[in-house]
């Protein structure tokens, strides 16, 4: 039989060749970029729109390797770290209450019963429309940017925790009240850990939308951060510093996957997604 | 003839006792007045073609779902929700998929320990469960999870999982039915190897005819097969118990399917609960066990009817 390297359904690429065609889109965008750049910079060598691989790497190396003059703080590393903390602390604290509530609201039907059609009603409200709420009642500091990211991303993680809880099959629950187990126990020593591995592929997919939420709240009120720094260098058309710095927070949200995505192979290796 | 002091003494005596109990979903009645009573040791096992209702006459006595009228009862008491008093093996879902075989098998006994007695509980109870394991035949899979085991393999931990607890009773809902024939005949030597070695009550629901005589020591056949009196009025009835019969404990050997009095038994099953043709009248069912009683409402035996008389 004639194997197909490439094209057709029947195509099974080698190895080497996944790799090579995974590389190609990003080599051909460089490409493109780089060429595009090129062009630009030699019409007008003060263009600011598509600076040149050495121009980003000098506002690198003054952003990240070099203390600001005036605060003598080291400013990405100071951004990163303040918005990865409100990410860490909007993301965690949802987690956190997505899976208690879910978790009740899924097991105990009286829970259901409360909470349901809030978490959904909250769910739909959109979160960028009560981010000057957020602003006004809460202040601009730290907590408003915190608020945003746990009310935009707390009801969806409740809502699938729940789902899963309510999809447990019956039996498991009876069973487990043969074996003896209260009501407690049944909750949090039987049903809660079956679902911690669901909690963090629901954070998984919640990181995306808890990135939009917090760089809207930096770019609106902030005085440090990575989206608070990418607006406002948009002022000096500063695309020197932009691109680094997405190319920064993409790298950063793949790597906050690939984290998760560890742990749930290693902690829970009885879950197969 | 069964006068309210012999109905009282009979659930006082037995260990499971149901008693006019009806299970309907909507308009659909499921049970129709069902009357069973099954003593301690018993292997009771319920035989019934598809749809009868045998899954949802096992999950009332677990207490899963509460009948529409009449009661469920363990040692005498009101059957209630789940709990301790009765093991439960289902055809799947047994097992906790987060827990390995062997945490699987000493939840029943970490359960009774608080949060903080929960790592001395699990070494405490460790050489019993390895040992019942071992009775199950399945101990050098102790480390695995549940979805590294076959079907048959996981129907062993969840044996070995139900009877750490001890539970008086061990209800079974088709336990063997997605097993290979070779595989399940395993499971059926085993099954009556520990039940006779743990002296053990099981009540055992099937839908395989010869998995029920061959295992029980009591066959009850529960079928929507039937005739009574109601008429046309009661065109929507439930299954009743048709038969009830007492088996000899025969040799554990599998060879006795293949005997004469075997093949006559089941054939006598065959007829009475899963051919339409086959309906009996409610006052000429076999109800031979000494503990099967029934209790007809007047409307369904017309001799009952004309016994109350004016």
């Amino acid at each position: 039989m004639r194997r197909y390297l490439f094209f057709g359904v029947h195509a099974d690429p080698p190895p080497w060749l996944r790799r090579l065609a995974a590389a190609l889109p990003f080599v051909l965008l460089l490409a493109l970029y780089l060429g595009a750049s090129q062009l630009r910079l030699a019409e007008n060598p003060d263009d600011k729109i598509l600076p040149s691989l050495a121009q980003m790497a000098d506002a690198v190396q003054r952003l990240a390797f070099r203390p600001d003059p005036r605060s003598e703080e080291y400013v990405m590393l100071k951004d990163t770290t303040s918005s990865l903390a409100r990410l860490a602390l909007g993301v965690g604290l949802s987690a956190a209450t997505g899976l208690l509530l879910g978790l009740n609201m899924g097991l105990f039907p009286g829970m259901g019963a409360v909470l349901l059609a809030i978490v959904t009603f909250v769910s739909i409200v959109p979160p960028l429309a009560i981010l000057p709420i957020l602003f006004i009642s809460l202040g601009v500091d730290e907590l408003a940017k915190v608020a945003l990211i746990f009310l935009g991303i707390f009801p969806l993680i409740t809502r699938d925790i729940y789902n899963t809880v309510a999809a447990l099959p019956r039996e498991q629950i009876t069973k487990a009240l043969s074996l003896g187990a209260n009501e407690l126990q049944l909750a949090y020593r039987i049903v809660l850990p079956q679902v911690m591995p669901r909690l963090i592929e629901t954070v998984r997919l919640s990181l995306g939308a808890a990135w939009l939420f917090l760089i809207a709240a930096e770019a609106i009120a902030s005085t440090d951060g990575l989206g608070y720094r990418i607006f406002l260098v948009r002022r000096y058309l500063a695309m020197d510093v932009i691109i680094p710095y997405v190319l920064w927070i993409t790298l950063l949200g793949y790597l906050i996957d690939w984290l998760l995505r560890l742990a749930l192979r290693r902690l829970y290796p009885w879950y197969q997604a | 003839m069964n006068t309210t002091e012999q109905l009282s003494a009979l659930r006082q005596k037995n260990l499971l006792h149901i008693e006019n109990v009806y299970k309907q979903y909507g308009a659909r009645v499921v049970l129709d007045n069902i009357d069973l009573s099954v003593a301690r040791g018993e292997l009771c096992t319920v035989v019934g073609p598809s749809g009868c209702g045998k899954s949802t006459l096992l999950r009332i006595v677990v207490g899963q779902e509460a009948p529409s009228s009449g009661d469920a009862f363990i040692e005498g008491a009101p059957a209630g929700y789940p709990d301790a008093t009765r093991g439960i093996v289902y055809q799947k879902y047994s097992l906790f998929p987060h827990l390995t075989v062997l945490d699987n098998v000493l939840l029943g006994k970490v359960l009774e320990s608080s949060i903080f007695g929960r790592v001395r509980a699990r070494r405490e109870h460790r050489d019993e469960a390895m040992q019942m394991l071992e009775r199950a035949r399945i101990a050098e899979h102790w480390k695995k999870y549940p979805h590294e085991l076959s079907g048959g393999m996981q129907q062993r931990v969840a044996i070995a999982q139900a009877l750490i607890k001890k539970p008086r009773i061990v209800l079974m809902d088709e336990p063997f039915g997605a097993l290979d024939p070779m595989v399940r005949e395993d499971m059926q030597v085993l099954l009556l190897e520990l039940w006779e070695e743990y002296g053990m009550t099981v009540f055992f629901v099937t839908h395989d005819l010869e998995e029920a005589v061959y295992l029980g020591t009591r066959v009850i056949v529960l079928s929507q097969y039937y005739i009574d009196d109601r008429g046309a009025a009661a065109e929507q009835r439930g299954a009743k118990i048709v038969a009830d019969h007492a088996l000899p404990r025969r040799a554990f050997s599998t060879s006795v399917k293949s005997s004469p009095e075997f093949i006559e038994l089941a054939a006598e099953i065959r007829r009475a609960g899963f051919d339409p043709t086959g309906a009996r009248h409610v006052t000429q069912f076999n109800l031979s066990h000494p503990d099967s009683f029934q209790t007809l409402t007047a409307a369904e035996s017309r001799a009952l009817r004309a016994q109350e008389g004016p």
